[in-house]
């Protein structure tokens, strides 16, 4: 029972891993950028959710509400002002260039905030949980688990069913010759971006009542989102899904073995997948 | 009728001159244990130890394109390596840290082999995802100190040299040695037909390919042999430090985010980027030091800056002005009257 118990945990922590992860699959989508600053980009939206939640006293779960567009017109900006800049062929300013502003972004948070672990409190909705079968689900890992599948349905449908979602697979496709059609590339990756960190504000107010944070946890949420991409294979929003799901599931079997063997757990599951599977399990597109 | 012959030559005035420099300097710094005081030798010591790795760096991301965030896997495996070799195979400091050198060789190919199926970025964060494997994985070794780390014992730390100061210059030679190796090493390589071979994969890899290079190949001996020489500068990190943690052996901040400030600033995809880059980010530190977390910020500022609106870096400006090559790597034609 112990057994099926961690995998259904591991499952539902994938959820929130797929919510780190879907963003960056996103815009690696749209403008094949590796944005290396994602994770620090939650943990901001973390921040953000606190700072919102002790000012006006709501529940973080309504703080979305507010963090949400904040973290969508940051993304707009950051994309318009800095990151198309480094767009070409040439792979190293994107990756320097969000790597300075992982770095930036980390220590203003350090200035901001402090060093000390912080928690977004939700009341109740912490510790609820509910029986099913034998086994006992916590009312806050099934939320986000469930707003996972529906930020990824979201996704989807904003991909294939919408105009934006034209725009963004056809400068996916061919940068140049969308131009040609009247699109303004510049203004789509900026929407991809604010669309990007909107999921990222989801997924840091979620962290952030699920476990407490600091700001240099940044490049751990980055590296999670990341095995999960690949997992999952590139460009497919359900693989990404899948991708957290089967990294959660590593790791919460990991720390059944030996608490100490959480993270680790994960990681040798991500590199196995990539020894056997490069591609990984359900590719849509090749890098 | 007169005529004008060319000549095509390697060298220049410039190289010429700045290497009667170079080698008065580098006299000049052999000899610091007699001139300079204890933390300036300490300073430098430093300094020549991260010149060291931005060099290292540099020749993977400048030169063949492997951009690593995760070369800290490397710094604190051979900072691990000098510790259990001295503490449980009974080696001497010198020859441990040679022989971390051969050990961090050894399982850097297994990596390669594995992160070498992610392309670009991707690769970037896989190699994050080893440093993140190691730490965690030496984390887990209780003869080590575990999660908590240990210290050199006392008795090792005397079989380097029993008086404090010999200790404190035996330890400076060394760094400055590791700097003089890894530059000469990087430098001789660009020269050699493996070198050029590099070169022509960084300017075009589809033209190098074309052309019979193996890049995948080429790509691979620079990841062994980079990954060697840094768990070698790991090891005399540590070996200055003389306490070691799995935090601040695998710490992306230290071992990486600052060699690829230094690179980028100084000038990436050349020999002389690293070593300017290495003067003006100590020169930062020692002025900005006091800011804390502001002087990362602005660091970080003046990277991203540097990147958009200067990619050669500072060497990139110097050079395009004055057109000089201090390592000459290339062959330029002079006329002759």
């Amino acid at each position: 029972m112990d057994w099926l118990n961690a995998i259904v945990q591991g499952t539902l922590l994938g959820g929130l891993y797929a919510l780190f992860a879907a963003g960056l699959s996103l815009i690696f989508g749209v403008m094949r950028l590796v944005n290396i600053a994602h994770g620090d980009l939650i943990v901001l939206a973390a921040y953000l959710g606190l700072t919102v939640t002790t000012a006006t006293g709501i529940h973080p779960l309504l703080a979305l509400a507010i963090v949400v567009p904040v973290m969508a017109a940051i993304g707009y900006v950051l994309q318009r002002s800095l990151l198309n800049q480094t767009l070409g062929d040439d792979l190293l300013p994107p990756l320097l260039v969000t790597f300075g502003l992982s770095v930036i972004i980390q220590n203003a948070l350090l200035e901001g905030y402090t060093a000390d672990p912080q928690k977004l409190s939700a009341g109740g909705l912490e510790t609820a949980s509910f029986a099913l079968g034998g086994l006992t689900l916590g009312v806050l890992p099934v939320l986000t688990f469930a707003i996972a599948i529906a930020v990824i349905w979201g996704l989807q449908w904003t991909f294939y069913q919408t105009a934006l979602g034209r725009a963004f697979r056809a400068v996916s496709d061919n940068q140049d010759i969308a131009q040609l059609m009247g699109l303004n590339r510049r203004h789509i990756f900026g929407l991809a971006m604010a669309l990007a960190l909107a999921v990222t504000a989801v997924a840091g107010i979620l962290l952030g009542i699920r476990t407490s944070f600091d700001p240099s946890i940044g490049g751990g949420r980055l590296i999670f989102g990341f095995e999960a991409v690949i997992i999952g294979g590139l460009g497919n929003l359900w693989g990404t899904l899948i991708g957290g799901v089967i990294l959660g599931v590593a790791q919460t079997i990991g720390a059944q073995i030996d608490p100490g063997w959480q993270i680790l757990a994960g990681h040798i599951a991500f590199l196995i997948i990539l020894a056997v599977r490069p591609n990984g399990l359900f590719p849509r597109i090749s890098a | 009728m007169t005529t004008t012959t060319y000549s095509v030559t390697r060298s220049s005035q410039a190289a010429r001159v700045a290497a009667i420099l170079g080698a008065l300097v580098l006299i000049a710094l052999i000899a610091a244990p007699w001139w300079a005081g204890r933390a300036d030798m300490r300073l430098m010591g430093e300094l020549f130890l991260y010149l060291s790795l931005a060099t290292l760096w540099n020749l993977m991301a400048g030169y063949a394109g492997l951009v690593s965030v995760g070369q800290q896997a490397y710094v604190g495996f051979g900072g691990y390596m000098l510790f259990a070799l001295t503490m449980f195979g009974g080696l001497h400091p010198l020859a441990a840290i040679a022989l971390s050198g051969i050990l961090g060789a050894l399982i850097s190919i297994p990596v390669a082999v594995l992160i070498f199926r992610l392309r670009g970025a991707y690769f970037a964060i896989g190699t994050w995802v080893i440093a993140e494997v190691f730490r965690l994985g030496f984390a887990q070794v209780s003869a080590l100190g575990g999660g908590s780390g240990s210290s050199l014992p006392v008795a090792i730390v005397k079989s380097l040299a029993s008086k404090r100061a010999m200790r404190e210059s035996l330890s400076y030679w060394l760094a400055l040695g590791a700097a003089v190796l890894v530059v000469t090493a990087v430098y001789l390589f660009l020269r050699s037909r493996k070198g050029l071979a590099l070169t022509a994969i960084r300017d075009n890899e589809t033209a190098a390919s074309s052309l019979g290079i193996d890049i995948w190949r080429t790509k691979f001996i620079v990841y062994v042999v980079t990954s060697a020489f840094t768990a070698m500068i790991g090891a005399l990190i540590f070996l200055q430090k003389l306490r070691i943690s799995p935090d601040a052996a695998f710490s992306v901040n230290d071992w990486t985010a600052f060699v690829i400030f230094i690179v980028v600033i100084g000038g990436i995809g050349t020999i002389e980027g690293p070593i300017i880059g290495t003067l003006v980010f100590f020169l930062l530190r020692e002025t900005l030091a006091d800011l804390g977390t502001t002087y990362l910020i602005v660091l970080g500022i003046v990277a991203i800056v540097v990147m958009l609106k200067a990619p050669k870096g500072l060497w990139g400006l110097i050079r395009s002005r004055f057109d000089i090559q201090i390592f000459p790597l290339g062959y330029r034609i002079t006329k002759r009257d």
